[in-house]
Parts: C-alpha cells; structure tokens; sequence
C-alpha cells in the first residue's frame, strides 16, 4: 500500500533574473492502485513537478509537502526516494557514457533491494524485461542510453520500471517521440505494470493518443503551474476534441 | 648531419615554433628558468634539479624484463648504432642530459614479418636512491611485424629517459607506458616515434603515482600512410603533478593521428597539464587529425590546463579536429542514477568508471585492462569518501 500526498507544493528556479516560481500551489492524492494522467500544454511545469517529487537537485521547494505514506519525502535524498518505491521515468533520459546497461541496473537493484540479484533469475529477468520492450539482447552491453533513438531511451525506461519494479511510478511524458508501434509497446509494458497489485502510476502527457491504450482513473489539466480541472476519463477526451484552449484562457 | 635534420631539411623549413630546432649538445639548452613555453606549467623547484646539472648514476631502477617469445631484449653500449634511429634529437636539456648520461640502452626488437602473441614487459622498479636514474631504450618494430611493449614504472626513483620507437614500414606496434611510481618519484620521459609507410603505432600513457610526471610523447612520419593513435590515462592526487605533452608531426601525406587523453582529479593541488600540438606541414596532404584530452575535476583544490593547438600549412587535408573540456561531475548524470537508487557514492564511482572505461577499451592490451580497472577503483576508494562529506558540508 502506498499513498502519495502533494499539498500546495510550490517550487522555483534559480534563473538570471532571480527565482522563478513554476509550481504555484499543486494538490493532488494518488492512492495505491491509481493511475492519474497529468496534462497540460508546453512549458505549464509538469516535468517540474515530476523532477520536485524526484527530488532534482535544480528545483527549489518553497512551500508545501509531499509524503508517501505519512513520510517526508522532501527530506530524503534522491536515492531515498527511489528506496521509499518512486520511480521516475524522464522525458529525456540521461547518457551515462562507458556505464553498461548491465552494471547500471544491477548496480540499481542491488542498491533497491539491498542484496546483488540471484546471477541465474537476473540474467533471464533482464533479457525477458528487454525483450518485452523489443529492445536487442546486445543493449545491455550498450552505454546506458548512450546512441540509443528516442524510442530506444523510453523502451528503456520502461524496461527498466520492469526490473525496479517500483510501488510507484512517474512517467513523464513517456510517449513523446514514439511512433505508434513503440506507443503499443510502451503502453503494454506499463499496462503490465498496474497489473501489478498495488502500484501507482502518474503518467504525464502533452497528448491523449496513449490514453486510447491507458485508461487513467483520474485526469488533471495542469495549467501554469497548477491544476486547472480535475476529472474522470471524460475530461481527457474533451481535451482530445477541443485542446487546452478552454483553460489557457482561464488562467490569463 | 644526422639522417633526422637532413630529412627535415629536406621538408622544407618550418617556422613554426612547434618546431624547436633540436640538440645533442647539452649546453645548448639552457637551464630552464620557469617562464619558458616548453617549461611555464612544470614545477621546476620539485625536479631535484634535473633540468640544471643535478648528476646521474646507473642504479636509479632495477629493470626486469618479460620478453615474449620471438622478441629480443639487450642491453647496448651508450655508443651503439640503434640510438637516435627513431629521429629523436633532444628538443630540452632535461633530455639532453638523459641521453648524454645514458651508460647503455635497453633495445627491443621484433623482428620482419612475425606476428607476436602476448606482450613484452619491461618493469623498472625504483630503488629508492636519491640520485637521478638517465635510461634510454629503442624499441623495433620491423617491417610488417606485430607486438605489444609495456613499459612499467614503479617504486621510488628520479628518473629521466629517452625512449625511441621504431615502427618500419606495415608494422603494427602497441607500446604502453604505465606510470605506477610511488609518490614521491619524479619521472620526465622523452618518447618519440617515427612511423613508417602503412604502419601503425599505438602509444598509451598511464600515469597514477609519482609526485612529478612529464611525459613528452612525439611522432613524426617516414612515409605515406603511416598511422598513430595517442591514448593517455592519468588520475592526479593530491598534490601531484601529472603532465603530458604531445607532439604529431604530420611529415608525409595521407598519414593519421587520433589523441585521446582522459584524467581525473582529486585532492588539494592536484594538477594536471595537457598540451596537444598538431602540425600539418605542406607536403602532409589528404591526412586525417584528431586530438582530444578531457578532465573530471573530482574535488575542490584539484586544477587542469588543457592547451590543443593545431597548424596547418596545407588546406587539402581530409579532416583536422580538436576537443578540450575540463568538468565537474555532472548533476544530470548522478540525479539518473540516484533516482534508480543508487547512492551519491556509488554514482560518482559509475560515472568515473564509465570516463575511463571506452578508454581502457580502445588501450585493447587483454593483460592490462583489468589491473587498469581496479587501478581507477583503488584511486577512487581512496578520496570518495572525503568526496562527499565535502560536497555536504
Ligand atoms: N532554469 C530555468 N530558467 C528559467 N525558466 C525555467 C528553467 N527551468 C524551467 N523553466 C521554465 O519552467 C517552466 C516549466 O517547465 P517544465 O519543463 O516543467 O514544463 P513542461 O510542462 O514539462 O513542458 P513540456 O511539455 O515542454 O515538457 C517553463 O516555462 C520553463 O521555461
Ligand atoms: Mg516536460
């Protein structure tokens, strides 16, 4: 069971002008189980509050709470974090030049579990968790997302949300980039993972196209830092007939 | 005359400053002050005064040798034929000085058309003796011949060195120069390679201990062709001095350089100095360059230059490129890391790790690959720790 809890979190970063405040006040509860889709147009701060839970160093959290299950998690280290059950797929994922994809997860799921893999369940693991995602056998010998496309990177991310198997998980805008077998892909894999008992999913979208394969329970318009409307399956498909409009004007 | 400033003469004089006219003669090179180009980043006070008249004895190291089979290992009289074969004419007094004191040299052969398995090792370990150590050694690789030659460099010594190499035309040599010294050695070493027609020759520097290392690694070209890639690893401690200067003479057409010089830093007054020069003289057309050095500045107090310079007296070359970059770790990087769980510590390993590692790849010596690794890993595990009470406090 896991429950996360953002009250009125505000957020800002340092620009040359002095801070900037992204965040202005975000609520929103995920209980264990949940999917909420988060939406809003370009630049409203979603990825911002997606790294602020993260825990990335650049954002500055000047109000407000987040916990998961009762436990401060704006005071845990990233890695912490990660401990704690959140997961953090990005919108775009980071080279790690000369790191394996081998060394890095299994050097990840050891620090996760706190014992190295069992050898013969974890090579089987790895190469099962690849193939779902239609990824080569030879990426795990690859640089950690080093020349990988950007569909390559997201596979990965979510091959990864395989192996980690978090209690949570935060995708951000896991379906830019992808062409529309990749999105099935993709969609299958985090499918999979809500399957899962228990695991929480806030998925992140500037567009409804992956929610014809992911039915979110809840749905919210983030508009400028904050949400604008919050609703049911619905909502997204009036965003899919009539866009932000209806609530860029509103916020003006 | 000798064989080397005829053909340069030959070449056409260049004005180029890249260019010092060398010398046997000692005393044409003056004792150097500090403010010298080829000097201005060297500690001159912590040489132990062998850039000046300091003297030489035999007894500095003592030298093991591994040979592999096929290859020849001997010792040579100062005034045998195979010294300055490789074209080498001392460009400094330090050098100077080494090759007049040198009582012998150490020559490696591999002889016309032999393909050696496994690598010749030559380990010199320091005695501990407080007087300077003057080598030299020629290393052959003849026509169309294939081999490894490891240099090793360990213990305590002072120690000042010329070593030619010799790549004769379609030969494919490999010499590695592992710097391992203990801290308080101090290690200036001349290299230089002249590389035949077809031939390829891969130069690796690896520089961990000593309190000054200085290597200068020079290559110029016999004929068209030729090829040579640089490859250099250093980690600098505290208060070390680690310097590599690189010089590729494109002498010949269609030839190729590609330099690749990777280091990392930690502790108060660690430094590192890379100057990479490049000429591409007017009858070096259709050649190719490429020069890159790159530094990860692990802790405060640690400091790197990297100087890349490139002339080119020909504008119908095939590609000339450079890169320079002295960083810190970066934050993208550990945030990834961190979000999968991983702890600071352990990330920065990584991170480190993988600097290193395409590198140690590229080295392709099976033999060293591995004591490179855990070579990076002790130096790490030595300073992480203080790495991040720093970085919380
Ligand atoms: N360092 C910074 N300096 C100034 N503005 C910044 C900085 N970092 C982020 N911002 C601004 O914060 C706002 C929110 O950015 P964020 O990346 O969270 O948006 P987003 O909703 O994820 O957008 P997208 O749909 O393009 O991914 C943007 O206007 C962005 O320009
Ligand atoms: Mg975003």
């Amino acid at each position: 069971m896991s429950t996360l809890e953002i009250k009125d979190l505000r957020v800002s970063v340092e620009t040359e002008d002095g801070a900037k405040e992204i965040l202005k006040g975000v609520t929103l509860t995920i209980n264990s189980g949940e999917t909420h889709a988060i939406m809003g147009p370009n630049g409203s701060g979603k990825s911002t509050l997606a790294y602020s839970i993260a825990g990335h160093p650049k954002y500055t959290i000047t109000g407000g709470t987040v916990t998961l299950d009762g436990e401060d998690v704006l005071e845990m280290s990233v890695d912490e974090r990660a401990k704690a059950g959140l997961f953090l797929a990005m919108q775009y994922p980071v080279e790690v030049p000369g790191v394996s994809v081998a060394n890095f997860l299994r050097t990840a799921k050891t620090a996760l579990t706190g014992e190295a893999p069992k050898l013969r369940t974890w090579v089987k693991d790895v190469n099962g968790a690849m193939d779902k995602m239609h990824l080569d056998p030879t990426f795990s010998q690859r640089s950690v997302n080093e020349g990988f496309s950007g569909g390559e990177k997201k596979r990965h991310e979510i091959a990864q949300l395989d192996i980690l198997d978090p209690a949570f998980a935060l995708l951000d805008e896991i379906d830019s980039g992808l062409d529309i077998d990749a999105l099935k892909v993709v969609s299958e894999g985090i499918n999979d993972f809500r399957a899962r008992e228990g695991k929480s999913v806030l998925l992140i979208t500037h567009y409804t196209r992956i929610l014809r394969y992911i039915k979110p329970d809840h749905v919210h318009v983030f508009v400028a830092g904050r949400i604008a409307e919050s609703g049911g399956p619905d909502l997204a498909e009036e965003l899919e007939a009539n866009g932000y409009e209806r609530f860029t004007s509103a916020a003006v | 005359m000798t064989a080397a400033v005829q053909e340069a003469l030959e070449l056409g004089k260049v004005e180029s400053h890249l260019h010092p006219e060398g010398s046997f003669d000692v005393e044409a090179h003056e004792v150097p002050k500090g403010r010298e180009e080829i000097w201005r980043f060297t500690p001159l006070k912590r040489l132990k005064g062998i850039h000046d008249s300091a003297p030489f004895a035999d007894g500095a190291t003592k030298v093991e040798v591994e040979a592999a089979t096929g290859v020849t290992v001997e010792t040579v009289a100062a005034d045998d034929a195979v010294r300055g074969t490789s074209g080498l004419v001392p460009t400094d007094r330090v050098s100077a000085r080494a090759w007049a004191a040198s009582t012998g040299a150490t020559v490696v052969r591999i002889p016309t058309d032999t393909v050696i398995e496994g690598a010749t090792v030559i380990r010199h370990h320091g005695t501990g003796s407080q007087t300077a150590g003057a080598g030299h050694a020629v290393i052959v690789a003849e026509k169309f011949a294939k081999a490894t030659v490891v240099l090793v460099f360990e213990g305590s010594a002072i120690v000042a060195d010329n070593i030619e190499i010799v790549v004769e035309d379609g030969a494919d040599l490999t010499v590695v120069s592992v710097q391992d010294w203990a801290d308080d050695a101090v290690h200036l070493s001349t290299q230089h390679a002249k590389v035949g027609r077809d031939a390829n020759l891969k130069h690796v520097s690896v520089s961990f201990g000593g309190d000054v290392v200085r290597h200068d690694f020079t290559a110029e070209y016999a004929g068209p062709g030729g090829s040579v890639e640089a490859l250099g690893l250093y980690f600098a401690d505290a208060g070390q001095h680690i310097e590599h200067r690189l010089f590729v003479d494109h002498t010949a057409p269609k030839t190729k350089s590609n330099v690749v010089y990777k280091g990392a830093l930690q502790g108060e007054k660690a430094h590192a100095v890379w100057i990479g020069n490049v000429l591409i003289r007017k009858e070096a057309e259709g050649i190719e360059t490429y020069e890159e050095n790159r530094n990860l500045i692990l802790t405060d107090g640690a400091w790197a230059d990297s100087v890349p310079n490139l002339e080119i007296e020909t504008g119908e070359i095939e590609g000339a490129g450079h890169a320079s970059a002295i960083g810190r770790f970066d934050d993208e990087q550990l945030f990834y890391l961190q979000s999968r769980g991983i702890s600071e510590t352990e990330a920065k390993r990584l991170v480190v790790h993988g600097f290193f590692n395409d590198l140690i790849r590229q080295i392709g010596v099976p033999e060293l690959e591995e004591k490179l690794t855990s070579t990076v890993e002790a130096e790490l595990a030595k300073n992480i720790n203080t790495l991040i009470t720093k970085d919380n406090a």
